[in-house]
């Protein structure tokens, strides 16, 4: 498991989680949004490279809603394999975030 | 392969002969018999053709010395039976003759002999011919056993690669291929064939069918082959999806296969009960459907061929198209469409139509097809492996007799029905994650691998809540703030390094039921428990926490707590149709 954040040009922060997102992940997930200096303009949460999803992990994801400032934040989650989409679908997260 | 080929010896100054001389005057052979033996040569000598030819079947001589006029039998007659007798081997015979005028000395050569010494004899002419044919005679030999060992070698190598071929041809032609829906034609331009065809039928009924064309042809090619069938075959018994199995071969090919060798491919994903076909093409030609004995269409090539692109950008997206019943599924290597006709023109999609166009029976098409080839070729010599595969649209239950003995729907092949209890303690819940190694073993149920993701998550949510909330005593209602959210993992970390005493109980019990099975999932914490009387009627999701329940609850017949709640059982109900 590992985490890249990187800021794009458009202002937005792009998380890159490679592997099992699952509670082992919490604190660099959470570093990866709170050291960003500046206010980013969105988020977007790249699952390209994750092959799993716990519910602690959409817990991270609500946080990081929440963070972002809950019904105003702009979250887009992209790059979902099957199972993945699956879980965040069941959870109906497709609500609260923007699933790509 | 070792060569043991010899180089040409360097001769020796003096050979020493065994040399017959025949000559029917005495006192020319005695003359003759003296100088040859003074040169060191072992002598036998003869006074007619006859006993020539009767010295040459005991001794075999190295080399003979003839008179051309003899009694009873002459000289030539004798070179001529000589010859003969000598077979494949140069047995060098001299002439001796007092004869002069051309014609005759001629007719010494045209009788089989080698060269001419005219009488007297010139002792020096002589001992230099000796020598020279002595030459000749050995370079001979040298060339017929290099030739020997040429041949001895090419029918080793022959034999060696028909026995490859038979260990080949047993791990790349077995699976379903000669199920009664399909069929196919490989023409290997060498032994080995650098094209493939393999078939497997899936766990949940439905078919894979595989056709793959690895550049060039014969023993390279073949190679590639191996593990291509290794992979398909024990992917698809194990019911992994089609992307599964292109993503493994891919990444296998990519990593064994130097670079500018790679498989042209087509997979294709037959279900029988859906009627449709998936598919997924990289590099081979066009497929092509023949549907309802009227019409035909084609698809073409989206993928680059696998074992080129590493496993990140490779993709795996597949078209999936409905097939009626008897619809036809044309897929074939380029070698036959390239074939050539005498005008270098190629046979080509237009050559396919072509023989659509005068095809009234669809049971005839594969055949016409092939013939139409041949044809086209006037019957010559094929440039390239020739692969071409038909699979048509059936009932399931018309391959159910030829099923029937490998039927895996009876879920022969893996354990069905058995039971297990696997507690974990506080050295094995700090260090080991269980999670893996349970799945693992539900895989080795047949059918049940394409819901591994599901049981994946079945298994890890009730494992984290066994394991937090029993055996940790973690209060989800931290999880109710940010704050709170990190000091529940930080909290979780501390109370599990000094974890003393606790442990956390699978019980996973499996048994078949008709078209599918029934996974019963318990597990187990000696924690307090809960009452659980309010989370059975509406389970609570609030803040970051308490999504596990209802993601489980979405997968599963059913989800109950037992005991004191430190108990919960979920049945997860499959079949081999979902």
């Amino acid at each position: 498991m590992a985490i890249w954040s990187s800021e794009g040009s458009a202002g937005e922060l792009t998380i890159k989680i490679q592997g099992r997102f699952d509670f082992s992940a919490h604190q660099e997930f959470r570093d990866a949004y709170e050291k960003s200096s500046d206010d980013p303009k969105g988020y977007v949460v790249d699952m390209k490279e994750t092959t799993y999803l716990d519910s602690s992990a959409l817990g991270m994801l609500l946080l990081l809603r929440d963070h972002a400032g809950g019904d105003n934040s702009s979250i887009a989650i992209i790059n979902c394999n099957p199972d993945v989409k699956k879980i965040l679908t069941i959870s109906n997260f497709e609500q609260l975030f923007e699933i790509k | 392969m070792e060569s043991n080929l010899k180089p040409i010896s360097s001769e020796p100054e003096e050979e020493i002969l065994r040399i017959l001389i025949a000559d029917d005057n005495d006192s020319d052979r005695l003359i003759l018999q003296t100088i040859v033996r003074k040169e060191g040569h072992t002598v036998y000598t003869a006074c007619d053709g006859q006993e020539a030819i009767d010295a040459f079947k005991k001794l075999s001589p190295d080399l003979i010395l003839l008179d051309a006029l003899m009694p009873n039998v002459d000289g030539f007659q004798a070179a001529r039976e000589i010859r003969e007798l000598a077979g494949e081997n140069l047995v060098p015979i001299i002439f001796l003759t007092s004869l002069k005028d051309a014609a005759s000395l001629a007719d010494c050569l045209d009788a089989g002999g080698h060269d001419f010494l005219s009488k007297p004899y010139n002792r020096i002419i002589l001992k230099a011919k000796i020598q020279a044919f002595a030459r000749m005679r050995r370079l001979h030999e040298t060339v017929q056993a290099q030739r020997d060992e040429i041949v001895k070698h090419n029918d080793h190598l022959v034999h060696e690669q028909q026995l490859a071929k038979v260990v080949f041809d047993n791990i790349a032609h077995s699976g379903c291929v000669d199920a009664p829906n399909i069929k196919y034609l490989l023409s290997p331009m060498a032994v080995f064939n650098g094209d493939l065809v393999l078939a497997a039928r899936k766990p949940s009924g439905g078919m894979y069918v595989f056709l793959g064309d690895f550049t060039g042809h014969g023993l390279p090619a073949a190679i590639g082959a191996m593990p291509v069938s290794e992979i398909f075959y024990g992917m698809a018994n194990k019911g992994f999806s089609l992307q599964d199995i292109l993503q493994e071969i891919n990444t296998k090919l990519k990593r064994i296969l130097p670079v500018g060798v790679f498989c042209c491919a087509c997979l294709v994903d037959f279900s029988f009960r859906n009627e449709t076909a998936e598919f997924w093409l990289g590099g081979l030609p066009d497929v092509f459907v023949y549907r309802d004995g009227s019409a035909i269409e084609h698809f073409a090539s989206q993928h680059l061929p696998l074992g080129v692109l590493a496993g990140d950008k490779f993709s795996t997206e597949t078209r999936l198209i409905p097939m009626a019943r008897d619809d036809r599924f044309y897929m074939w290597s380029d070698g036959i469409l390239e074939e050539v006709n005498e005008k270098e023109e190629m046979f080509g999609e237009d050559g396919v139509l072509k023989v659509f166009d005068r095809n009234s029976d669809p049971r005839l098409f594969f055949g016409e097809l092939i013939a139409a080839v041949a044809e086209y070729t006037n019957h010559a010599e094929q440039d390239d492996d020739h692969t071409i595969v038909e699979a048509i649209m059936v009932a399931e239950e018309e391959l159910g007799e030829y099923f029937s003995d490998q039927d895996s729907r009876s879920l022969i092949g893996g354990p069905p029905d058995w039971s297990l209890s696997y507690r974990l303690r506080p050295l094995t819940l700090k260090e080991f994650n269980p999670l893996p190694l349970l799945t693992h073993l539900l895989m080795e149920v047949p059918g049940l691998r394409p819901h591994s993701g599901k049981i994946y998550t079945i298994l890890a949510e009730l494992y984290s809540n066994a394991l937090e909330h029993g055996v940790l005593g973690l209060e989800s209602d931290l999880k109710s703030t940010p704050a709170g959210f990190a000091e529940y993992y930080l909290q979780r970390t501390s109370r599990l390094d000094g974890l003393a005493e606790g442990a956390v109980i699978f019980h996973l019990d499996h048994k078949p039921i008709e078209n599918g099975g029934r996974l019963t999932i318990q597990v187990e914490d000696t924690g307090p428990g809960f009452d659980h009387g309010e989370k059975d009627d509406g389970h609570k999701t609030a803040g970051y926490c308490g999504r596990g329940i209802p993601l489980i609850s979405s997968m599963c017949e059913s989800v109950r707590y037992l005991g004191n709640g430190n108990q919960v059982e979920v049945v997860f109900a499959w079949s081999f149709d979902s």
